[in-house]
């Protein structure tokens, strides 16, 4: 066993982390949530030409990375820093659905992606759908060369930058059904396509997306037909290392922020940190972020093993993000006090962004119903 | 002992729900269940509905105008209320400052205020906090120095609720710098349009503006406006807290909390059941609602034996604790219900003339979770009451 960084990847993170220290501090990234994208086109392009996009794709796929551990030294950083682009949406699930499903012109998107050129979002949530990746109920039918797409789509990140997005429609069985769905890779400026986009809480935006007779050519679909789950329960346990990852690096903020404040803010003429009721709850924190850091490793680890033991790992891994993180967010915001309530105080973004993790791709108790199925089986 | 409601508090009960069908508006309680947020005229109507019915002031005496309802009864409003979704009482001038004038102050400031609490004609906050003292308040700075009929005020409060509403500002300050900590401090009251207060807001990190800095530079406050005696403030602010803490328990919130929570749950769909049967979250669910169910004993116990004269003591810093770890786990409850429609941000969520966004109630449950992580923190925070009860119950 061996749990140092390979040298590529020390330098991926050591990059990447200098670059964020100097790019992204909090005045920066609180001047890109207030504004209407919700995103910085110049961090995005200086992201590329790092080679964090990169980072995320195999050399098969023109990358240069694209292991478990390479999304989580990446993800690792991003969560450090709050970083709110959507590399998990466009990189991680959208290029990672191109890359395992499209045709050779298909595939030419990657390297667009690649080069940060192009955004992709991944349209499958359903309003009823929750965190169920086989429930789909919008539709797709044959019109002569064409299909014609129909349903609504729900909290699409990304939606309203995306060049392309990635729609799930269903092609035969009930909602629930595993066989039937197809993925479609359609042009945002496909005729047919409304979009409510928003803000999100923890940053970036988002859209509900309603598809009204949205007619594409069928060489649109990615993959075969009816079979695309098992590409998307792919896609998704990359974004879920990614999650993890992101997460436990917002915690090693979160941890540094209030060991820093515990030392230096005074009450009662001594440093707060100096009243044992704090100084054992941040020991706990510490320690938790030590169990968070190894869930990560065994989720990322196991990224490429077989689906079963895989899908444990990752399954552990978001429970276990999803309870410690709970726990620094909300201790991190009490033992500062009022100041971490404030919009413009780091730790509160940072707060915002391990909270709302655990929606995305299923929450604690999700991720729990997940281990306990996964262990009986 | 009896548990059950008696015939009168049955009709009381009733008189309430009747009120509030036909007296409270029907935009207001829709902002309060999440569909946009209340302006200062929104809370100044619902005010003055209440005052209109004699029911604004559930703790003054009838005296000056008061409800002087049992402990009982004013739980059955509180619960009441909370299911109506009528907005809070906004507790500054109605809950904390009037029971200390009604104690400390002279004869003409009661005439003055307490008629224009009522009324609504003056908007009171709260200037205890400043920058370095929150927990330690006897550190606090701001500096009142007297000059003739003046006192000449310098300094800075902060975290002050709604100060961008205020008319006045009820403060603590430090009239002698050379003694004890506690015993130089005074409670002056501060018109906020003289010359040298400037308000500046705080957003919360849920986006919302419900706080505020308020400086105070070379403000000229006349001398009538002390309370009590110079120097003898702490004594007032101390008596205040307790009053603070009378309904801190959030038993009528947390109960319609838990109600929203539950048709949430029965609306959202987990794979192909309604939420509210997933085991996991059932479990969840019942673990607060026992808690709750305790807690709403705890807390009619509590205020009862405080209604007839024994202060509530130590008990206050425990309903503190308990309540607010049951209203902060009903938010938590909140945001996992409503699943991946927890994400979007409230404003572009609710407002607007769209239609709000995901399953009813859901728009603002990432904000409601965010900003009660306050509830923990003010107040006298929950390590503070600890240390209190600890205090009391151990000595030291
Ligand atoms: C939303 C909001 C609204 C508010 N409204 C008002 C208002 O209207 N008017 C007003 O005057 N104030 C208001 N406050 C201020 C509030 O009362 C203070 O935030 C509170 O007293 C805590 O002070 P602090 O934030 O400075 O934290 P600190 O006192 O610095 O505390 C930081 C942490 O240290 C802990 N701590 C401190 N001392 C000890 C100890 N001895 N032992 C163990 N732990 C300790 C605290 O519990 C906390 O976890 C408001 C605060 C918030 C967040």
């Amino acid at each position: 066993m061996n749990f140092d960084l390979t040298e590529e990847r020390q330098m991926l993170q050591d990059t990447l982390r200098r670059y964020l220290a100097d790019k992204y501090d909090t005045a920066t990234r609180n001047a890109i949530l207030d504004s209407d994208a919700g995103m910085s086109a110049e961090i995005w392009t200086g992201l590329a030409e790092l080679g964090v996009i990169g980072a995320l794709f195999s050399e098969a796929d023109g990358g240069f990375g694209g292991a478990g551990f390479d999304i989580a030294v990446v993800f690792e950083e991003l969560g450090r820093a709050g970083v709110v682009e959507p590399l998990m949406d466009t990189a991680i699930l959208g290029g990672g659905l191109i890359a395992a499903l499209g045709d050779e012109d298909q595939k030419l998107l990657v390297e667009e992606i690649i080069g940060g050129g192009l955004h992709v979002a991944f349209a499958h949530g359903e309003p009823s759908s929750r965190y169920d990746l086989r429930r789909v109920e919008t539709t797709v039918a044959a019109d002569g060369d064409n299909v014609v797409l129909n349903g609504r789509k729900a909290v699409v990140a990304n939606a309203e930058a995306a060049g392309q997005l990635i729609v799930s429609a269903r092609e035969s069985g009930a909602a629930g059904d595993a066989d039937g769905i197809s993925l479609f890779l359609v042009p945002a400026d496909t005729k047919g396509f409304t979009m409510r986009g928003y803000a999100m809480m923890a940053g970036g935006r988002a859209a509900e997306v309603t598809l009204d007779n949205v007619s594409v050519p069928a060489s649109a679909r990615l993959g075969a037909a009816g079979e695309a789950l098992p590409a998307i329960e792919t896609a998704v346990v990359s974004a879920n290392v990614a999650l993890a990852a992101e997460t436990m690096g917002a915690m090693e903020s979160a941890t540094a922020l209030t060991k820093e404040y515990l030392m230096t803010r005074k009450q009662f003429g001594r440093p707060i940190g100096t009243f044992q009721a704090l100084a054992h709850r941040m020991s706990d924190l510490l320690i938790e972020l030590e169990q968070a850091r190894s869930a990560v490793i065994n989720a990322a680890g196991h990224l490429e093993t077989e689906p079963r033991i895989r899908d444990m790992q990752i399954a552990s891994a978001r429970n276990l993000m999803g309870r410690a993180g709970r726990l620094v967010a909300e201790e991190a915001i009490q033992m500062h006090g009022g100041i971490a309530m404030t919009q413009e105080y780091e730790l509160a973004h940072i707060a915002k962004r391990i909270t709302m993790a655990d929606h995305r791709f299923g929450d604690t108790d999700y991720h729990l119903e997940r281990f306990i199925a996964l262990s009986a089986a | 002992m009896d548990l059950n409601y008696s015939a009168e508090e049955l009709a009381f009960r009733d008189e309430v729900r009747a009120f509030l069908d036909e007296k409270l508006p029907k935009d207001i309680s829709a902002k309060v269940r999440g569909r946009g947020h209340l302006t200062k005229q929104d809370m100044e109507r619902w005010h003055a509905i209440l005052n209109e019915k004699g029911w604004l002031a559930p703790n003054w005496p009838e005296e000056y105008g008061g409800c002087a309802w049992n402990a009982v009864q004013k739980h059955i409003f509180d619960v009441e209320c909370n299911f109506a979704s009528a907005p809070r009482i906004i507790p500054f001038g109605l809950a904390m400052l009037a029971p200390v004038l009604m104690k400390f102050g002279n004869q003409q400031q009661k005439d003055h205020y307490l008629p224009r609490i009522l009324n609504g004609d003056d908007w009171w906050c709260q200037g205890y906090s400043e920058p370095g003292a929150g927990s330690d308040l006897a550190s606090l700075k701001t500096r009142a120095v007297r000059d003739g009929d003046h006192y000449i005020v310098n300094g800075q409060k902060t975290w002050t609720t709604l100060g961008q509403h205020a008319d006045w500002i009820f403060c603590l300050v430090r009239t002698d710098p050379d003694v004890k900590q506690q015993e130089g401090i005074s409670f002056l009251l501060i018109d906020m349009k003289t010359p040298g207060v400037e308000v500046r807001p705080i957003i919360l990190l849920d986006g919302a503006h419900e706080v505020n800095e308020v400086w105070f530079t070379d403000v000229r406050v006349p001398v009538e406006n002390l309370v009590g005696e110079e120097n003898k403030g702490w004594t007032y602010a101390k008596y205040l807290l307790t009053h603070e803490r009378t309904g801190i328990a959030g038993v009528g919130s947390s109960q319609a909390g838990l109600d929203a929570v539950k048709r949430m749950a029965g609306s959202e769909i987990h794979n192909g059941r309604p939420l509210i049967e997933n085991p996991h979250f059932a479990a969840r669910m019942a673990q607060v609602e026992i808690d709750l169910m305790a807690m709403s004993t705890t807390n009619l116990r509590i205020i009862s034996k405080a209604a007839v004269g024994q202060a509530p003591g130590v008990e206050a810093s425990m309903l503190k604790v308990k309540g607010t770890i049951i209203r902060q786990e009903i938010n938590d409850l909140a945001r996992r219900a409503a699943g991946p429609y927890a994400m979007p941000f409230p404003s572009e969520a609710v407002e607007g003339d769209n239609d709000p966004i995901g399953p009813e109630g859901a728009g603002v449950v990432s904000a409601q979770y965010f900003n009660n992580r306050k509830l923990s923190i003010f107040g006298g925070s929950n390590e503070i009451q600890r240390g209190i009860i600890a205090k009391v119950t151990m000595g030291g």
